[in-house]
């Protein structure tokens, strides 16, 4: 076990836990944010620079500061360390610098993308960057790239996070995209017209940060944060998947299934293409109860986290009463999103 | 006249030839070595010698390969750096032309220090022909007895190969380099772990620059502490420079090092002065990532002392009146040179190397270039001038690799010593771009 | 990124087999990804100066590797040509001590006796103009280098069309085999 000090709070963990690990073991506001890494996802982390922090004191046996930041997602705790996030002035200039840098080439089209009220940029920008920008050259753009029937490749937006690469090698018999090119005009494709097809492709669109892959089966179809979150499970018959999913409702309908994600975004357990996108009726599914949403999330702003309501129950009402209750969401009303 | 330890035999006719090269004493250090001494003696002697690497950082060499792991089982492993292709530097290439078997001696004795039985020339693809004549001298060595089974009976085996790139500046960096040595994009590695205790194969590795190799024969010969006498204080042995530019006599000269700057630029020794009767404006003294200097600066350091060609003199001043030694990539520019055009190539140059996978070089790289390239071609602002030492600022310390930091020092140090030539760009956009255009002011002293 | 595709599956020849299988020495059995790059070099001279998609199926075939691997390195390296090049490429070095030796007015010098700009080929098929950075050479400048051949100190018109007639003269230049590489002047004589 080793002991840290993250932003003056004292916390042990295990040896060979990560500072970042460690700062999600205490939680709240001081937690770095994190772009590029995943935690079920071996290899990732260290690229997106976002969760740089300072280490003040590099450990009990070696008290002396490292002379970088150091991305906190990739380097392990030493016993006696003491990391400083948010109280470090340094730490937030340069997070605001990253963000600025993640903007520049970025498209800014939020209004239209899928991925709004969803998104860790979106989210990273409202956090930590600036409401103008200093960048006036033109922005980098690419080709969108059909890479099949279900995904929607919009590689303008990607921010480079290796994330989808990582879930082909490590889920998938065979990777048939990468990261082709290089500096800043690396993209994400398959080189030569391809489409990536196998039994987890779909998870891509669940760990991508930002709305570079997303679900054409709900592409345009609602803003997320109309939609509700009802976890379910089903008896899945693909092999490496158990059916436990999320279900995003709008009024009885679900327009689509994803991958139940923790407060920090991360899938814990990978879900196959069939339970994504082919089962979109209710009756394919048990349900669960409402998924935990980040009261901080846009998602939670429009709706209910409400024990007291079963989904099941809701979806029950006749479609007058839905909608009346999507108008004025008990929540509200429970005064209990506050 | 100063002492020439690698070059000494480099004009000899057929010195790249196993034959002429062991008659003038080759591969001596390997006899020396592998019959009477331990692997441990010679990286004592390494470390005595006081050889800092040559390849730019100027890394204590007999530090890095103490720090090397070496559990039970394990192969190891030394790949030597010869993916020369920081702007200004040119050594190595030359090096390897003229004396290869004065690297594949360095290379035998240094697996020996190590304990690698299979090492590796990682050489930049553009050279390929050079890879051909370092093929040929390691057949030679090879049919000699010194590369093999069982090299000279001393029961020590060593196989080495030479692996291409295939145009990546970034390949340099010694993590990127082992990604491509495996078949890879060259892009750095996250560190930890290091090279020494997971490095090609995931395994114990050593990454050596080719003129450090070079020097190993003779620090084995002459004695580490021999060695350590040469050059001034910290910065001993010799050091090649690669001289370009503006000057009379561009080449490679082995200097010791403790040269005074001055000598080195105007005496008929070295570099003959500057081209075409004209003055000095300014040095890039260590490959282009290293700030540039103003001639008075280059000369004399703040204090009025006379610069020398050592790591401790050229960064005496830091980064505010100094600089570094780098790899000794010395870029001498006459008083017709723009230095805001200057900075953009510079500029262009990090922005189509970056590997771009962390995001503030991807993105802070091209961004410079950019603005850069607004500047020198009239349409910049004052504000452009500040903005491009803030964005330099952004990427400088944050990134995976060194690359970031080299993209931002000639910037920033531009900046520092030349803004009233940015200015002038702004105030006088027609004026500036005027073919072959330069502002003629004085450079402005820190 | 889209490729140009050309017909045919295209084979190695028996002599690039031969250095591919002593290649393969080289690398740890289970390490033979490592032979990549140097392999795409002699697909590259064997296949017209260029890496077509076939190729480069070829390549991922004989280390066996998914095609993405290959790819995603032959993208990212400069030297390995996507597209179809003409008969010699010149690769003309703009970094900063080529370019305070003239190699801006090398670079218009070339393009007006190809007729080719940079990054096009001459209407005669014969050259290829590629920008590339140092070619660690600088003392030498301005350089170019084809093939493996540098040509250097191209400062004077003459030293360019000397270059040049000499290219055009050339049928075929040996690639794999050492003894047929010369050394540039500059190397030669210093």
């Amino acid at each position: 076990m080793a002991k840290i000090t993250f932003d003056g709070i004292e916390i042990e963990v295990p040896d060979g836990t990560t500072i970042l690990n460690a700062a999600r073991q205490i939680g709240g506001g001081i937690v770095p944010p994190a772009m590029c890494y995943y935690t079920p996802l071996k290899g990732s982390g260290g690229k997106c620079r976002a969760c740089l922090v300072k280490v003040s004191a590099g450990s009990a046996k070696d008290p002396r500061p490292m002379p970088k930041l150091v991305a906190s997602c990739i380097t392990t705790v030493q016993d006696g360390m003491v990391v400083e996030n948010t109280i470090n002035e340094q730490v937030m200039d340069v997070r605001k610098g990253i963000v600025e840098m993640l903007l520049i080439n970025h498209p800014l089209d939020c209004p239209v993308c899928d991925q709004a009220g969803e998104c860790s940029l979106q989210d990273f920008a409202f956090e930590h960057g600036l409401s103008t920008t200093r960048y006036e050259e033109e922005r980098r753009t690419f080709e969108k790239i059909d890479i099949g029937p279900l995904i929607q490749l919009h590689m303008t937006r990607c921010i480079l996070c290796y994330r989808c690469v990582y879930v082909a090698d490590q889920l998938t018999p065979e990777r048939v995209h990468g990261v082709l090119g290089r500096g800043d005009a690396s993209e994400i494709g398959t080189y030569i017209e391809n489409i990536i097809d196998n039994d987890f492709s779909g998870n891509v669109i669940d760990v991508c940060p930002v709305g570079a892959l997303t679900d054409k089966t709900f592409r345009f179809k609602q803003r997320v944060w109309f939609t509700k979150p009802v976890n379910a499970h089903r008896d899945c018959e693909t092999d490496k998947c158990n059916g436990h999913v999320t279900l995003w409702y709008k009024g009885k309908d679900v327009l689509r299934v994803t991958a139940r994600k923790d407060e920090y975004g991360e899938v814990k357990e990978w879900i196959c293409n069939t339970c994504r996108f082919d089962k979109k009726e209710t009756s394919d599914w048990t349900l669960e109860g409402p998924a935990h949403i980040n009261r901080a999330s846009v998602i939670a702003q429009n709706h209910y986290e409400l024990p007291v309501v079963n989904p099941q129950v809701i979806l029950d009402l006749p479609e007058s009463t839905t909608r009346e209750l999507e108008r004025n969401p008990p929540l509200r009303l429970g005064g209990l999103n506050n | 006249m100063g002492r020439k330890l690698l070059t000494e035999h480099i004009n000899v006719e057929g010195i790249n030839t196993f034959e002429v090269y062991r008659k003038h004493g080759g591969y001596r250090s390997v006899e020396k070595a592998l019959k009477t001494m331990t692997p441990d003696e010679v990286t004592e002697e390494v470390k005595k010698s006081g050889l800092r690497g040559r390849g730019g950082a100027g890394f204590p060499a007999g530090m890095k390969w103490g720090f090397l792991a070496k559990p039970e089982g394990v192969p190891r492993y030394l790949v030597c750096n010869a993916d020369e292709s920081e702007p200004g530097t040119f050594k190595d290439r030359q090096l390897m032309t003229k004396l290869p078997h004065l690297l594949i001696e360095g290379m035998i004795t240094g697996s020996y220090a190590l304990g690698a039985r299979t090492s590796y020339i990682y050489i930049r693809g553009e050279l390929l022909y050079v890879l051909r004549i370092l093929e040929k001298a390691i057949a030679e060595a090879y049919a000699a007895g010194f590369l093999g089974e069982n090299i000279l009976g001393s029961g020590y085996s060593l196989d080495l190969h030479v692996h291409p790139g295939a145009g990546a500046y970034i390949c340099g960096e010694e993590t990127a380099l082992l990604e491509s040595l495996e078949g890879k994009r060259g892009n750095p590695r996250n560190k930890p772990p290091f090279p020494a205790v997971q490095g090609l194969y995931a395994r114990p590795t050593v990454v050596n620059n080719v003129e450090t190799i070079a020097a190993v024969p003779i620090i084995v010969n002459e004695g580490g502490d021999e060695y350590a006498k040469i050059g001034i204080g910290k910065s001993t042995g010799t050091k090649l420079i690669s001289a370009c530019g503006h000057l009379n006599k561009p080449g490679i000269y082995e200097i010791e090092l403790g040269l005074p700057v001055e000598e080195f630029i105007y005496s008929d020794e070295y570099c003959g002065g500057i081209w075409k009767g004209r003055e000095l404006k300014a040095v890039v003294a260590g490959g282009s990532s290293v700030p540039i200097l103003p001639k008075e600066l280059i000369l004399k350091t703040a204090a009025g002392e006379n610069r020398l060609m050592s790591y401790e003199s050229l960064s005496d001043g830091g980064f505010i009146t100094g600089t570094m030694l780098g790899s000794g990539g010395f870029i001498a520019m006459d008083e017709t040179t723009c230095i805001v055009k200057n900075t953009w190539n510079f500029s262009r140059f990090y922005h189509h190397e970056s590997c771009g996978q962390c995001s503030p070089c991807r993105e802070g790289t091209g961004w410079l270039e950019k603005v850069l390239h607004r500047l020198e071609h009239g349409h910049g602002s004052m504000h452009d001038i500040d903005l491009i030492v803030s964005v330099a600022k952004q990427i400088e310390g944050n990134t995976i690799c060194p690359l970031g930091e080299a993209a931002a020092w000639p910037v920033a140090a531009a900046v520092r010593h030349f803004r009233h030539e940015f200015e002038w760009h702004v105030t006088n956009p027609k004026e500036a771009t005027v073919p072959g255009a330069v502002y003629r002011g004085a450079a402005v002293l820190a | 990124m889209e490729p140009t595709t050309a017909p045919a599956k295209p084979q190695f020849s028996a002599a690039a087999q031969a250095e591919i299988k002593r290649l393969l020495t080289h690398y740890p059995e289970d390490r033979s990804k490592s032979a990549l790059l140097p392999i795409l070099h002699i697909a590259q001279a064997e296949f017209g100066g260029w890496v077509s998609p076939e190729v480069q199926d070829l390549v991922a075939e004989t280390l066996n590797i998914k095609p993405i691997e290959v790819y995603e390195v032959s993208s990212f390296y400069t030297m390995y040509n996507l597209k179809l090049v003409g008969k010699h490429v010149l690769e003309i070095c703009r970094t900063g001590p080529c370019m305070l030796r003239g190699s801006d007015e090398l670079t218009e010098h070339l393009e007006r006796i190809t007729g080719a700009k940079v990054g096009e080929t001459s209407p005669d098929g014969l050259f290829t103009l590629k920008e590339v950075e140092c070619l660690a050479a600088c003392g030498f400048a301005p350089v170019v280098q084809v093939r493996e051949q540098y040509y250097e100190q191209l400062d004077t018109p003459e030293a360019v069309d000397a270059m040049l007639n000499e290219l055009r003269e050339q049928i075929h230049r040996p690639i794999l085999s050492w003894e047929e590489n010369e050394l540039p002047n500059s190397l030669k004589n210093n």
